[in-house]
């Protein structure tokens, strides 16, 4: 039986499309506009010409040129792949780790670990107290000789108790029969992690490592206090810092090349943005997994 | 005396005689050395302690020593120094902070601070909030599968850029024009100013520089950027409702606004609650990365917040650590009791636990 569409709901579903097309195209039009402002010609930026596809008779890739030829672009392009991939791995294994071990009913004093995990959520030292801690541990780290400041964002970032307890979760949620099967034949506590827990939590493994390598990736506040030779800043401190330098009159003044300051900083934007938008699609289906995990229960 | 007996002895009928239970000895055995058993069962265990370690030591390192840190706040220092090394100052920081004392502005800038700081939570509850739900309303009403994933792929898009390269984006489009021509002005800019929302000398101006937009700004990019990707989970409740519901409503004469008000929302209720006490809980948390990179000395009328307040005072201008722990003391304490109190009512109400 079709029911004939009533006249409510039909306005409502007008609505409904108008309205997230909307908000849809107001969501991408930035990053539309970024990559055409970046390949248009001097002109057509400076005089707003391009409302959202580039100036085709002014077609220029000068602007990435100019991105491409500065070796601390390409620097900073490698130090945020490091952070991004150490740490990751680094974020990973210990969270998994502390997370297997809190999955245990067994465990003494879980409850209290528990605790220690989830008071991080509610208080926060702040910005200045953690800046303090941070060089009062590099000065640590100086001690055992890892001067580089790029291990200490590393090692000292890893860890968010939310994760963990998404990954705590999902551990919980594997049934006991299969461990238990698994140690009647033979396995031992890190057989039963690497074959049996980890297998089975595929999905969440997935997500978290998507939040913390997303995270790493995007970093830029820590980065840049933590992090004193500037060669060794990651890509999002150098976009802020050409940000900053190419909106400066002072730099500007007898600016003439066939693109616009602003062409460079878009590059720099769609530079940095790219390898997300190359990942997104494959990590888009993992969200709504990952929100559904999110429900967090002592 | 006699039960006691009766509890560890046995009666052999055979001898006539009394022996001690043995399984009874055992429990006596393992009640006497209590921390012994726990120690080899900790023994026994020890791979699932270690895992503990790493994690156990980041968390006391990097969570745990910076509050230890936050102690600063009783102690004056002109210079970056270790908690240890500064001279203890009782409450004066704070004295200065809420009351002034010697110096007026400081307590008047705090104050600004902390205002902004639960305007801007405040306005972002009051805005942000309900858009997600409206989204996924009508995200439902797309039943076209390929539509809707299209349209989901690109509003959950922002959320993945980083802070940086969202604030770059708002910068650039909403930027000063040059001195020089006409040209050069954000796009957003100009076509805000083309319809009149702004004035001309505003956009032209630089809507950033303008202590009153910035408040706007902020909402308004924080809604782009995280309000597709936020109404996931209330996405999730509304497909979670039967059909049959609709049918039911649909066959006793309900038209959409009917459904909606006793289908869809008392179906989503529990989830909006969570969400929103969990927003209550988290509104002294401004992310102060987004503000230190869009607000600027023309704009510390509204914009600035107190982790942006402290940032100044002890990171970025000068050493005067015990002041900016004091205010982020302040700050974090009422934080802090925000989330206890809101995790209380959704315990109470919703009969859900948050931590």
């Amino acid at each position: 039986m079709k029911r004939k569409l009533e006249i409510s709901e039909l306005i409502f579903k007008i609505i409904s499309y108008t309205l997230l097309t909307m908000f849809a195209l107001c969501c991408l039009y930035p990053f539309i506009y970024a990559i055409s402002a970046a390949i248009s010609g001097e002109h057509a930026v400076e005089y707003s010409e391009i409302i959202l596809l580039p100036d085709w008779k002014t077609l220029q890739f000068d602007a990435f040129g100019e991105m491409f030829g500065n070796n601390m672009f390409w620097n900073s392009y490698s130090n945020t792949l490091f952070l991004t991939l150490y740490g990751t791995i680094w974020s990973m294994v210990t969270s998994i780790l502390g997370a297997y071990a809190l999955s245990k009913k067994r465990l003494l004093f879980r409850k209290f670990f528990n605790f220690f995990l989830v008071f991080t959520m509610w208080f926060s030292a702040g910005i200045v107290p953690q800046y303090l801690n941070y060089i009062a541990t590099g000065k640590i780290f100086e001690g055992f000789g890892i001067t580089d400041d790029k291990w200490l964002v590393v090692i000292a970032m890893g860890m968010q108790a939310m994760n963990i307890i998404l990954l705590r979760n999902a551990f919980e949620g594997v049934p006991s029969e299969i461990e238990e099967a698994a140690i009647v034949d033979g396995a031992t506590e890190t057989q039963v992690l690497t074959k049996v827990y980890l297998p089975m939590s595929k999905s969440t493994i997935a997500t978290v490592a998507l939040f913390f390598a997303i995270s790493r990736w995007n970093g830029y506040f820590w980065a840049k206090q933590m992090i004193s030779n500037s060669n060794e800043h990651p890509l999002q401190v150098f976009l802020r810092l050409r940000l900053d330098q190419y909106t400066d009159p002072e730099f500007l003044t007898g600016w003439n090349k066939v693109y616009a300051p602003d062409s460079v900083i878009y590059a720099l934007i769609v530079c940095s943005i790219i390898p997300i938008l190359i990942i997104y699609p494959f990590i888009q289906k993992y969200f709504a997994k990952g929100v559904n995990v999110g429900g967090v229960k002592e | 005396m006699k039960a006691k007996a009766a509890d560890y002895l046995l009666y052999d009928q055979a001898s006539g005689t009394y022996r001690v239970d043995p399984e009874q000895a055992v429990r006596d055995d393992v009640e006497k050395h209590h921390w012994l058993h726990v120690g080899r069962m900790v023994l026994k265990d020890w791979r699932l302690y270690l895992m503990l370690v790493p994690m156990i030591l980041i968390f006391l390192f990097w969570r745990y020593f910076p509050m230890y840190e936050l102690l600063g706040c009783f102690k004056v220092t002109d210079t970056v120094k270790t908690v240890n090394e500064q001279y203890f100052a009782g409450f004066s920081n704070f004295k200065l902070l809420l009351f002034g004392g010697n110096n007026p502005n400081m307590s008047q800038e705090f104050w600004r601070a902390m205002r902004n700081t639960f305007l801007l939570s405040f306005y972002g509850l009051l805005f942000g909030f309900p858009t997600p739900i409206i989204l996924a309303l009508f995200f439902n009403e797309v039943r076209s599968n390929i539509a809707r994933s299209a349209l989901q792929v690109m509003t959950y898009l922002p959320k993945f850029m980083s802070t940086v390269v969202m604030t770059s984006l708002v910068i650039m489009l909403v930027k000063q024009g040059s001195s020089i021509g006409v040209g050069n002005m954000g796009i957003v800019s100009q076509a805000l100013a083309g319809i009149g929302l702004v004035s001309k000398d505003a956009a032209q101006a630089g809507l950033l520089n303008d202590p009153h937009f910035f408040r706007t700004i902020y909402q308004v990019s924080g809604i782009w950027e995280g309000a597709g990707y936020d109404s996931i989970v209330f996405f999730a409740a509304i497909i979670a409702i039967s059909p049959t519901s609709y049918e039911a409503a649909q066959i006793d004469g309900a038209n959409k606004w009917a459904q909606m008000r006793y289908v869809v929302l008392p179906s989503i209720l529990s989830t909006i609650v969570i969400m929103l006490i969990t927003r209550i809980g988290h509104l002294l948390t401004i992310g102060y990365e987004k503000v230190i990179l869009l607000y600027n000395t023309n704009t510390y009328m509204t914009a600035d917040v107190v982790s942006t307040f402290s940032y100044r005072y002890g990171m970025s201008q000068g050493g005067k650590v015990g002041l900016a722990s004091a205010a982020e003391m302040m700050n974090n304490l009422i934080g802090m009791l925000l989330v206890i109190g809101a995790n209380t009512i959704s315990r109470k109400a919703a009969n859900t636990s948050l931590y």
